[in-house]
């Protein structure tokens, strides 16, 4: 069996596990997943042995809990996930438009999430709770709000360039990788910038 | 114009309120040292005599809720934040949480000590990524000042809390999914009873609480009971955050007290309809509650006058559609939001939601049956209460609320084969423009080979 986790990590897992009350270390499961997703960048079958054998269940427990959730990624991922979101407050709003243009800017076939050239996962995404900026994208979990056809186009390009586009709130998170560390939990891997929160919700904008 | 009221949202304008020495400086964790000096049983009489109702959508009684947690079972107790915030239209969690974390961090703190739990868990939505990192942060400055950890400001309490991200799946908001899920197991709900106030996390007594009912106990011990039940009405008191989203002009969370008329909110704090168009439909409390309309606008936002009037009150998210917008298209896209959600447990929900997208499907493509409309409301009966959870319950919502009042539109769909409000007809592709033969020609199938291609 190939390890995925590298030594450090594996103590990252202890930890992880240490969390929960003893005998109930699976409730480290989804944690555990995102610590392996940010080593490959999405969850193979190596990455649901692995853990596996941290939690001591089987490997088809693993990917039972592992294929309930979207962001747990069983399939080959983009450096960066884009989400668009297209329930109804951003639909009402154009996010329609602002998929096509996600998709055409990054490259995505027709049938499929995935850019061509590897760099971009576009998923059309459920309601993101930030309906008052509609229509949303993230980017790797990060908000970019009152998104246009032009301004997710160049977003994508951007991200594409390796620049890193400040979001609506908070730092640049990162790559998908780096993502699924902070959803981990990973000490020291918290981001800071307070106070960029911008003016509150249903306050006039500039 | 109203006197705006500024409970939850007191402290919003500041941006340095993340921070815990701002939050300390404007009468932060004041609440938590009242209650500390409290007995638990006293704290849960204050919550019960400011009658505080859930805000995650059924508006339970609050203190109630905490008074049937039991004590001596020889289990541990755990308090549960529910933080999956995914009902469509709704962010008032969020943003409670990312410009006032200690707010609701102090709410959980007095919460936890009146069940006497020593272990919380906040369960944050996965999407959450930066709210997430805010909480973390102001977490660890609580343990830092003395707030959580062993011996909280020397009361002898002692209160861990475990921030437990989720990872994509709006059935986690349901609160026995949610306890599948931080359990470690897929998250699907559980049969009640038992409740989880008995038998909750780890079959132990546990209580689940929102972000915005914890947030609003800190001015409750400071301020007291009565002076909570000054805003609102008498069944339904204190102040609301309501989302507003969709076609108005200012989209964003407005605070005000329950019983607020719909009209206020969406007219005067939201700035009324986009480009002052008409309003057509409206929910009250996210998808899952039945569409109202402008007939509707003098309804008090409150849980019993939204009752009456024939919806639900929900997280009170209310989304916004115009006279340009096709109720048909509008309710396809929240049913295909349902199939997508749906855990898949029952079978009304699973296989419910997805046959309901594609007939609605079939009436917007302008390729609908005269048949179709009885079919949909079949589809209704058979799906509502006939699921382990309300989701499939949410999912009627729309369905049913929108063939009440626009049955006019579905039929019109069915009889003209294209959308009488948006004028798009088979394949919805824009009509071409008079004379342009050529885009005429170029257009998608016609609506009698959609018809046969969608049976």
């Amino acid at each position: 069996m190939r390890p995925v986790l590298p030594p450090e990590l594996l103590d990252e897992a202890e930890r992880i596990k240490a969390r929960y009350p003893a005998g109930r270390e699976r409730s480290a499961i989804m944690p555990l997943l995102y610590l392996v997703q940010s080593v490959e960048g999405c969850v193979t079958r190596e990455g649901l042995e692995e853990v596996a054998r941290l939690l001591d269940i089987t490997t088809a427990e693993v990917e039972a809990v592992a294929s309930f959730y979207t962001m747990i990624r069983l399939r080959p991922t983009g450096k960066h996930v884009v989400s668009v979101c297209t329930n109804l407050a951003c639909a009402l709003r154009g996010a329609g438009g602002v998929l096509e243009a996600a998709r055409r800017a990054a490259g995505v076939p027709a049938d499929g999430e995935l850019s061509r050239d590897g760099l971009f996962t576009v998923h059309e995404e459920e309601c993101l709770a930030a309906c008052d900026a509609a229509p949303v994208v993230t980017v790797n979990f990060a908000n970019y709000d009152r998104m246009t056809e032009a301004a997710v186009a160049e977003l994508i390009q951007a991200l594409r360039r390796g620049e890193e586009p400040p979001p609506a709130r908070g730092p640049f998170p990162g790559d998908f990788r780096r993502v699924s560390r902070l959803l981990a939990g990973v000490p020291g891997a918290a981001g800071s910038g307070a106070g960029t929160a911008g003016p509150p919700s249903g306050e006039p904008r500039t | 114009m109203s006197e705006p009221v500024r409970v939850l949202t007191g402290r919003w304008g500041e941006p340095d309120t993340v921070w815990i020495d701002r939050y300390l400086e404007t009468g932060g964790y004041e609440g938590l040292r009242k209650a500390l000096a409290m007995s638990p049983g006293e704290v849960i009489e204050v919550v019960k005599a400011s009658g505080l109702r859930g805000r995650g959508g059924a508006g339970f009684p609050t203190g109630v809720k905490w008074s049937f947690v039991p004590q001596d079972t020889g289990k541990p107790t755990y308090l549960v934040v529910n933080f999956d915030e995914s009902e469509p239209g709704t962010f008032n969690n969020r943003e409670l949480v990312e410009r006032d974390p200690h707010q609701f961090l102090e709410g959980a703190i007095i919460a936890a000590y009146a069940v006497q739990s020593r272990t919380a868990f906040v369960y944050c939505r996965g999407e959450f990524l930066w709210p997430g990192q805010i909480l973390e942060r102001a977490v660890a400055e609580a343990y830092d000042r003395g707030f959580l950890g062993r011996n909280v400001l020397g009361s002898g309490f002692d209160l861990d809390v475990v921030i437990h991200r989720g990872a994509g799946a709006y059935i986690c908001g349901e609160e026995t999914a949610l306890l599948s899920s931080l359990e470690g197991f897929r998250g699907q709900p559980r049969l009640r009873p038992p409740f989880p106030a008995v038998e909750g996390l780890y079959a132990s007594p546990t209580l689940i609480n929102n972000v915005e009912t914890l947030s609003n106990v800190p001015h409750i011990l400071v301020n007291g009971p009565e002076w909570f039940r000054g805003f609102g009405s008498e069944k339904s008191p204190g102040t609301k955050l309501f989302s507003v989203s969709g076609k108005v002009e200012r989209p964003g969370n407005y605070e005000a007290p329950m019983g607020t008329p719909a009209r206020v909110v969406i007219e005067e704090m939201a700035g009324g309809v986009l480009g002052g168009r008409r309003l057509k439909a409206w929910t009250p409390g996210g998808s899952s509650t039945p569409f109202l309309t402008a007939e509707h606008l003098d309804v008090g936002l409150d849980f019993e006058s939204i009752q009456a009037a024939g919806s639900l009150l929900g997280t009170g998210a209310i989304m916004v559609c115009d006279e340009t917008d096709c109720m048909v298209e509008v309710t396809r896209r929240l049913l295909q939001f349902y199939a997508h959600e749906s855990c898949g447990k029952c079978t009304p929900c699973r296989e419910g939601t997805w046959w309901a997208v594609r007939v609605l499907g079939r009436i917007e493509a302008g390729a609908g049956r005269p048949e179709d409309l009885p079919l949909l409301e079949d589809q209704c009966s058979n799906m509502l209460f006939r699921g382990f959870c309300a989701l499939v319950d949410g999912a009627v919502s729309p369905m049913s609320s929108s063939l009440a009042y626009f049955r006019d539109e579905y039929e019109a769909h069915v009889r003209e084969h294209r959308c009488p409000v948006t004028g798009r007809g088979p394949g919805l592709l824009p009509e071409p423009e008079p004379g342009d033969e050529a885009a005429a020609a170029g257009a998608a199938p016609s609506w009698a080979d959609l018809a046969e291609e969608l049976g």
